[in-house]
């Protein structure tokens, strides 16, 4: 290795010249200015700004969740590639592929359970860092379009996640596709075509396993790389990141800025290496599962969609489809994809929950739906008791409808009581109502996946 | 000379460019519709030319007397039962559960299709006993030719509810009437 103080004018040697003919800066650079100057010459560092504000390299505004995703990514596309090799996308031979990958090929099982895991807990940190963009107030301008690019990305996690839960081929991969398309049927209209398009015929068979082979290992990766590079560069643009501060309190303006390499590389680095130490503890001690073979005589019981989908399957349970697969979704992401065009009386971007009140209605509105999400769950099953299900009103109003509306009328409520009672600012209003239907929404997830057993009946875990 | 060529640019070039550029943007947009039609027949879902097991094709289920009355026979490789009614009548009956697409078994001690999905049940005709399925299980089309049952499983016959000329009958199982 050379060390920084070879002076570049003495004559190098044959090695020295091809080196220095890829990078012509130091290796490790020493100096501030040498550091600067390694940032802007190399192609994976230059899109890095050169300096960043001290304020938010704070662990407590990112919790590095933004990075971590990109990590994530980075991981499954080499363990992507890797299990490329040794899976074969038809019916007959998918699941044999898989088993003797695991038992068969060196380090097989390690792989495909870091595929594992990666996939699932880029849900989760995609998720969570949606909701750190959220409640940091990051998505008033000039952050706005970023929010819809990021609620695109984490469409592509999941379009990701459901397209190679079928690959394996076995029990658990073909009845959760199976029932999480089949909700595609209650959508009007189009729901069938689609369905048919993504099952490539009416049921699920050897053409649907190279339609999600093909969407899961190219059309995915390429998009969401891309929108990747989009979403980066539109951090960049808008300066960074927001700029964190206690309610009431006003941030420096211009910023105290500090050097991206070292300061904020390492601390990314850190975070990075920490994460890929957990993936590889969770690959190293628990398994990713693989059942039976795909047996399209037998359905198992129960029979449960993913656990990222398993909130909408407990709201089919107790809604009209209609509205449980179709408009309630619709209408959520409408909302979403709105949230950063209303118009707010404050800009409260780095401010963890926009303020006190803010905080204070948080923490009601959660409240308030740990308590009637799972009451509601039980009224509804007691009332839809096998024997007093029918009655005469249509089941698309007595079982969609009505309870919809319900839903609106309450969330009406409860923005006019916070708005005029409490005279809570627009922000604060909204976000309170967001964290209510977030926790109903958390709450139907978590009750979809522990407590409910055979024939989809509340048990206890 | 300059302010002349000027003069004749706005008056001849300006309407010309116009048209031009209009050009240009049709002929992107036909561009565009091509790809679209392109990439839409190619992804399209085609009929695979071998049908899997039985299932697609037109499956012979057997004499009409091989079949008791009140009993449910399973096809698996077709994917469909045959139900023979109380009166003799026959319905081949889909084994998709219409909520959400799994494998409904019948359960002869309940005298029931009851999906381990969602515990919707259907009875013998497949009509719905309990939700949350919202209509009855699909049918496919028999012939009773020659007092022998076949079953066209290629055409599924989606209905919202049971009605008796859904119900096939044989020469002996007309007689009852």
């Amino acid at each position: 290795m050379t060390s920084p103080s070879d002076r570049p004018h003495a004559d190098p040697g044959f090695f020295k010249r091809i080196r220095l003919s890829i990078l012509s800066d130091p290796v490790i650079p020493h100096t501030d200015l040498e550091r600067k100057r390694y940032l802007f010459r190399n192609l994976i560092l230059h899109f890095r700004p050169a300096t960043v504000p001290v304020d938010t390299l704070r662990f407590s505004l990112t919790w590095g969740l933004g990075g971590m995703a990109a990590v994530l990514v980075l991981l499954q596309i080499g363990t992507g590639v890797l299990l490329k090799f040794a899976y074969e996308p038809t019916p007959a031979a998918a699941y044999a592929s898989i088993q003797s990958l695991v038992a068969g090929v060196p380090f097989g099982r390690l792989i495909r359970n870091m595929h594992h895991w990666c996939a699932h807990l880029l849900v989760l940190v995609v998720l969570l860092h949606m909701l750190r963009v959220f409640f940091t107030g990051a998505f008033h301008p000039p952050r706005q379009f970023n929010w819809v690019i990021g609620l695109t990305l984490f469409c592509f996690v999941l379009i990701a996640n459901f397209s190679g839960y079928l690959l394996p081929w076995d029990q658990l991969a073909y009845w959760a596709v199976t029932v999480s398309t089949g909700m595609l049927e209650y959508v009007p209209w189009f729901g069938f075509a689609v369905q048919k398009l993504i099952r490539g015929g009416p049921d699920i068979g050897p053409a649907t396993l190279r339609i999600f082979f093909a969407v899961h290992t190219a059309v995915v990766p390429i998009l969401l790389f891309l929108l990747m590079g989009f979403h980066f560069w539109r951090v960049r643009k808008a300066g960074g990141l927001v700029i964190p501060h206690a309610p009431g309190e006003a941030s420096l303006d211009p910023p105290e800025k500090v050097p991206t390499l070292p300061d904020l590389l390492l601390r990314e680095t850190v975070v990075a290496l920490a994460l890929i130490a957990v993936v590889i503890l969770l690959a190293i001690f628990f398994d990713a599962p693989l059942d039976d073979p795909a047996n399209p005589g037998l359905s198992p019981n129960p029979t449960k969609a993913p656990w990222y989908f398993a909130g909408l399957q407990e709201l089919l349970l107790h809604l009209h489809p209609l509205f449980a697969v179709f408009i309630v979704p619709l209408v959520a992401a409408a909302a979403l994809l709105t949230l950063p065009y209303l118009r707010y009386e404050t800009d409260t971007g780095g401010v963890w929950f926009a303020s006190r009140t803010g905080r204070i209605a948080g923490i009601v509105a959660a409240s308030v739906a740990l308590v009637i999400t799972p009451v509601l769950i039980l009224l509804d099953d007691w009332l839809t008791h096998p024997g007093n299900r029918f009655s005469d009103i249509p089941a698309v109003i007595g079982d969609g409808l009505i309870p919809f509306v319900f839903l609106l009328a309450a969330i009406a409520l409860i923005y006019r009581m916070l708005r005029r009672r409490f005279s809570a600012s627009r922000n604060e209003t909204i976000q309170a109502v967001f964290i209510f239907l977030l926790a109903a929404f958390i709450i139907m997830t978590i009750i979809g996946v522990w407590f409910r057993g055979a024939g989809m009946k509340l048990v206890w875990p | 000379m300059p302010k002349k060529r000027v003069e004749k640019e706005t008056a001849v070039a300006l309407p010309r460019r116009n048209f031009l550029t209009k050009l240009w943007f049709g002929l992107g947009l036909v561009v565009f519709g091509e790809l679209v039609w392109i990439v839409t027949s190619f992804l399209r879902p085609r009929r695979s030319p071998t049908p899997e097991g039985d299932f697609g094709a037109i499956v012979t289920a057997g004499p009409v007397e091989g079949f008791t009355q009140n009993s449910v026979t399973a096809f698996p490789r077709g994917h469909f039962y045959l139900a023979r009614l109380e009166d003799g009548g026959f319905l081949a009956i889909s084994r998709r559960c219409t909520h959400l697409g799994c494998t409904v078994p019948w359960i002869t001690e309940d005298q029931q299709f009851i999906c381990p999905c969602h515990s919707s049940a259907f009875d013998i005709r497949g009509a719905v006993v309990r939700s949350p399925a919202p209509r009855p299980l699909d049918l496919y089309p028999i012939t009773i030719e020659n007092e022998v049952v076949l079953v066209d499983t290629g055409r599924t016959i989606r209905r919202s509810e049971f009605r008796p000329e859904q119900v096939a009958f044989g020469q002996r199982g007309a007689k009852k009437g």
